[in-house]
């Protein structure tokens, strides 16, 4: 580094070895049309998916586009609220507002009827309980609380069913972790 | 080098605020109808590129739900720029130049309603010694003109010129945000909003969309008529530091200008993404247009400036002319970054 020399008013002081600057911005989130049509719903404790005109697959939360076909999913499907536990992690590690006592159950959800699972929490079982292929339905919070957000849903508990066999939606395409088009099909599974 | 053109152009109407749709849901009919303009689907597109910012909207990774906008599963040959679309078409044209593909899809996006635009583009500053200062866009590009009028390249009698005649031609482009007639005389006795930029002088805050199609050589002229083939293209950059930079002129406007080949021709049309009415005019100057030269006939980012988009709206603009055989052979300007920090340039000809 090259050698600076300082006016002499300043030749003195500390150097400078870290700056904050704090940000901050605000926003208005727009959910758009696709997600305000299934949180609307979330509201009245419903869950509507949406299902793509062309490949018939229902997406849930919608976010307004198939990601097979680039097309908008126009049509709502109220969907069942149990599902099959499709992978799930458990969270041993405490973190700055964490909401959940660990250790607690995380996992991705394919509610019945749906083509790609939602993201809850577990709970009302021990976190060791927890399989892939497991059971499971929602536990809503009480009417005068429901609101458009998936917070609506407090978490899922298992139904005490038998466990289903889990056919990973896009397994036959590879999941998409680590994957890639020249693979065979069906080989990332 | 192959041959490389533009054979479909498409936006949306740029508004001041789409409340209803996201981002996606505003992508989806831009980019089926520049498919359809020419003749293609998405399994015709040999790579994606797009451009866009997430600060923008707020929302992290936003460009990556937006791409579920063209089908990307099973995985396509796909990019993404954090910058104005124009360089994800500079992107795009790199990738056809490699001769693996032949066609690509380029689209970008804005939705700048949802944040305070002036304060959100403050973030991309130097984040040590101006970014902690939040100079909001407006006062910087006030800033510049003060020190171009100051240096006797910009008046604000010209400035008005600029403004009047944006808004006027702008009255002829149905995707335009802010248009309107009103002499240059009149636009001085309003009052300074930022010294010494008054409100004519600024852009609008606007959320669109827009999208292009390259196709290399026979792919182009098998699927449009009229392609308007990219005969150079160039972009330049300037220090970060605004004080390391002469404000007042824009050496890499002229640089890439250069060596994209804009002076081998006549220019008959540019469209200068100049987003405050200044700017235009150091552009002009960098660019060495004269009075021969149709400038801004859509009205320019004076008409509608979404951000990340706006550049290659100009792109755009002059292809369509082109294509319709309005003009032979024209320019496209983009810039990106405070200031006319950063600069491309995109020639682009009709066929004799």
């Amino acid at each position: 580094m090259a050698e600076l020399t300082l006016p002499a008013s300043i030749a003195g002081v500390e150097p400078v070895r870290s700056v904050r600057t704090p940000a901050h911005l605000d926003y208005q989130f727009t959910a758009g049309e696709a997600t305000s049509r299934f949180l609307r719903g979330i509201a009245e404790r419903r869950i509507l998916g949406e299902r793509c005109p062309v490949c018939e697959k229902v997406y849930v939360p919608p976010r307004g586009a198939c990601p097979t076909d680039g097309v908008p999913t126009a049509e709502q499907v109220e969907l069942p609220h149990e599902g099959t536990i499709t992978s799930f992690c458990v969270v041993n590690v405490a973190f700055y507002g964490q909401a959940m006592e660990i250790p607690y159950v995380s996992a991705l959800i394919l509610l019945d009827r749906s083509d790609l699972p939602i993201m809850h929490l577990i709970q009302e079982v021990a976190a060791d309980e927890v399989r892939v292929g497991m059971r499971v339905e929602a536990v809503w919070v009480p009417d005068d609380e429901l609101a458009p957000t998936l917070e609506s849903i407090r978490w899922f508990r298992p139904t005490g069913e038998a466990d289903v066999a889990v056919d990973m939606p896009g397994e036959g395409e590879g999941t998409g972790l680590g994957s890639w088009p020249e693979l065979s099909p069906g080989s990332g599974a | 080098m192959r041959d490389v053109a533009i054979i479909a152009f498409a936006q949306s109407e740029h508004r001041r605020r789409v409340d209803d749709r996201n981002e996606v849901e505003m992508l989806m009919p831009v980019v089926g109808e520049v498919l359809a303009s020419a003749g293609m689907t998405m399994d015709d597109v040999g790579f994606t590129c797009s451009g866009s910012t997430d600060y923008l909207a707020g929302v992290a990774f936003s460009f990556v739900m937006t791409l579920d906008g063209v089908g990307p599963w099973p995985p396509i040959q796909e990019s993404h720029v954090e910058m104005d679309g124009a360089w994800a078409l500079y992107e795009a044209w790199v990738k056809l130049q490699l001769g693996d593909v032949d066609t690509a899809l380029v689209y970008c996006y804005a939705k700048s309603s949802p944040g305070d635009l002036p304060m959100v583009m403050t973030r991309q500053l130097d984040p040590y010694s101006v970014a902690p200062l939040w100079p909001d866009a407006v006062s910087l590009a006030a800033l510049q003109t003060r020190a171009a009028i100051d240096a006797g390249r910009v008046t604000v009698e010209a400035m008005a010129e600029v403004a009047a005649r944006s808004r006027r031609d702008a009255m002829g482009n149905p995707k335009a945000q802010l248009a309107w007639d009103r002499p240059a005389a009149d636009l001085l006795a309003e009052p300074e909003t930022v010294a010494p930029l008054r409100r004519h002088d600024c852009p609008p805050i606007s959320d669109g969309v827009a999208a292009v199609v390259l196709a290399a050589a026979d792919a182009a002229r098998g699927r449009a008529s009229r392609p308007a083939w990219i005969r150079g293209i160039d972009h330049r950059v300037e220090p970060m530091a605004l004080g390391l930079r002469d404000l007042t002129d824009s050496p890499s406007t002229r640089l890439a200008a250069e060596r994209a080949g804009l002076h081998d021709g006549p220019v008959e049309v540019a469209e200068v993404h100049a987003p405050f009415t200044s700017q235009e005019l150091i552009l002009r100057a960098a660019l060495g247009l004269d009075g021969d030269t149709v400038v801004n006939p859509s009205g320019g980012a004076l008409a509608a400036n979404p951000m990340m988009t706006a550049g290659l709206v100009r792109i755009g603009e002059v292809a369509r002319r082109i294509s319709d055989g309005e003009h032979r052979r024209g320019v496209a300007h983009a810039t990106s970054g405070p200031c006319l920090q950063q600069n491309l340039v995109c020639v682009l000809e009709g066929d004799t």
